[in-house]
């Protein structure tokens, strides 16, 4: 039976702060053991050639070094990385992942390594058949080394803030003229509205006129919903005008 | 509570770069050992981004930034609520106690990864006995597909040595190959069990039906003498491996006890990892033996010598495991 999956993991503090983890989907992990993949292939390689300046030391000595540090590369290379980069490798910190305790604790040694043994397993019957399925079928997305470790993988968040100048130029805020009216958009509006509204506005050129107008029409509509400006301040204004206006009256533009 | 954003993130923003170029340095220096004064002033920075987010709870427009936010809480979170000690430098000889004393803790899930391996050498050995033909099936090994009298004469009457210019490499490929192994049968255990059961049985069966083609057909001293040099810490570091895998499970399923999954894998983490290092290491002298002594036979090397060098290697293997790191 696969469980519901969830996006994030929420964790309470003593403190009473609830925070939340966005889980790495299967994808994006995948992505980054891709670029890992890569990374030990080029270790391989090195190892190859390093093995030529052993020779002189005797095929044979050379022949074992090979396998032995191919091996050591192989099976520590996760280990060491997520060790020292608190839960990142080359392809994660790529890729913006980080493994992490499920409690949201500091990753120990002894989980890191126990997670990474279980690749054996996760790996079957090849290309992480197993692994994955497991990720599928986990609420928090964990194959069945997290699982074993108490850890989860995580997208790290960077600070981003969208450039209002870029997206919504305008010299004039009608809006803005309204501080009360502005601050009450602000919290009455959904995160996820405002999120389309600055995407729509950052491709608007993109769009077809039909579509164009279509989804600024709609924008507007519920921008307008939510709050009533006096008639002044909206008069002349078209849909993707009012839905500007909109989002530089929320970021307090 | 309704918040002005730009100005709330220029208020906040330095306090929030303060907190992470922290927990970089956190990160890029395992090792900083933070002052009394760093230590309060990180704390003051965590319940200063804590409440810079419940704030943001409050204006929810921009959930990118609440993330970067909830991204710098959850990671201070880590390094101040984190009651574990935190890992210092190794010391070796509470490291090389802790294999011993992990063993000693996990006595019972030992001794079933005996008793199945016990199990399936039976199998193997009633299988090969009552139908030889089993033997093809049982061992789908080139090296041991020939009759055991005829290698017997091969190896004995041999006058170059074969591995001559590549036992190093031979000796590498046999490490690697059983640590694989033991790796195997302990991440089985994630299989509740099931995956390590059926890889120890299965080496069993193996071990089980090579012993009976060998004594059945007279030739057990040459098989001791084969075997027991490297056998004598192989097998066992295999055993190892069932009862990591075994403690594995038993934490998962959890008989009988009352914590949650999360508390009983953690609680075997450290013991898991001693076993499993510990079973590597031994099969790492394991593969030098095996291609340094054990592939050279009567008159090179009697086999009294080698039976007795086996003897004493699983003395010395079950002195350490039993006495080792006691109080």
């Amino acid at each position: 039976m696969t469980a519901a999956r969830a996006s994030a993991l929420r964790i309470k503090t003593p403190e009473g702060v609830v925070f939340s983890l966005r889980l790495a989907s299967p994808v994006l992990r995948a992505l980054a053991w891709g670029v890992d993949a890569l990374v030990l292939a080029a270790a391989a390689t090195a190892i190859k050639q390093g093995a030529r300046l052993f020779a002189m030391l005797g095929s044979d000595l050379a022949g074992a070094l090979t396998v032995i540090l191919y091996f050591a590369a192989s099976m520590a290379y996760a280990m060491i990385f997520e060790w020292y980069w608190r839960g990142q490798t080359l392809g994660k910190r790529l890729l913006g992942l980080r493994v992490v305790d499920a409690q949201g604790l500091r990753l120990r040694p002894a989980q890191v390594v126990l997670r990474n043994l279980l690749r054996a397993i996760d790996f079957l019957p090849g290309a992480y058949l197993v692994g994955v399925t497991a990720c599928l079928a986990s609420r928090k997305c964990q194959r069945l080394g997290d699982l074993a470790a108490n850890t989860v993988v995580v997208r790290e968040a960077q600070l981003v803030e969208p450039d209002v100048e870029q997206i919504a130029p305008v010299k004039y805020n009608s809006l803005a003229a309204f501080p009360h009216l502005a601050a009450r958009l602000r919290s009455r509006v959904r995160p996820e509205a405002v999120r389309v509204a600055v995407t729509a506005l950052a491709m608007r050129d993109g769009y077809e006129p039909r579509a164009r107008m279509e989804l600024f029409g709609e924008l507007a509509g519920y921008f307008r919903a939510l709050v009533a400006f006096p008639e002044a301040a909206v008069e002349g204004l078209t849909d993707e005008q009012y839905v500007r206006s909109a989002v530089r009256a929320i970021y307090g533009k | 509570m309704i918040l002005d954003l730009p100005r709330f993130v220029s208020a906040e923003r330095v306090y929030w770069n303060e907190l992470q170029a922290r927990l970089d340095r956190l990160r890029l220096e395992p090792g900083w050992r933070m002052t009394v004064a760093e230590i309060e002033r990180l704390h003051y920075l965590y319940e200063r981004c804590s409440a810079d987010l419940v704030r943001l709870d409050t204006f929810a427009t921009e959930p990118h930034l609440r993330a970067y936010v909830e991204s710098l809480v959850s990671r201070a979170y880590a390094e101040i609520h984190e009651t574990r000690a935190p890992a210092g430098k190794i010391r070796w000889g509470a490291s090389i106690a802790a294999f011993p004393r992990a063993f000693r803790r996990h006595l019972g899930a030992f001794r079933l990864a005996v008793g199945l391996t016990l199990a399936g050498c039976a199998f193997g050995w009633f299988a090969v006995r009552t139908d030889p033909d089993a033997k093809a099936v049982l061992m789908p090994f080139e090296g041991l597909m020939q009759s055991p009298g005829k290698r017997v004469a091969q190896e004995e009457g041999m006058q170059t040595d074969p591995l001559h210019g590549h036992k190093a490499s031979f000796s590498a490929q046999l490490m690697t190959h059983n640590i694989q192994v033991t790796v195997m049968t302990m991440a089985a255990g994630i299989t509740w069990g099931v995956g390590t059961i059926i890889l120890l049985f299965y080496n069993g069966v193996i071990l089980g039906a090579v012993a009976a083609d060998y004594v059945g057909a007279g030739d057990g001293q040459f098989l001791a003498g084969w075997l027991l040099p490297h056998g004598a810490i192989e097998i066992p570091a295999i055993l190892l491996g069932g009862q990591a895998g075994f403690v594995l499970a038993g934490a998962l399923i959890g008989w009988g006890v009352r914590s949650t999954r999360a508390e009983r894998l953690r609680a075997v983490a450290h013991d898991l990892l001693a076993i499993a290092l510990g079973a590597a290491c031994l099969l790492v002298w394991a593969g030098i033996v095996e291609a340094f002594i054990s592939q050279y036979h009567q008159p090179v090397l009697p086999y009294a010598l080698k039976i007795a060098f086996g003897i004493l290697e699983m003395a010395a293997l079950a002195i350490f495991l039993s006495r080792v790191g006691r109080a």
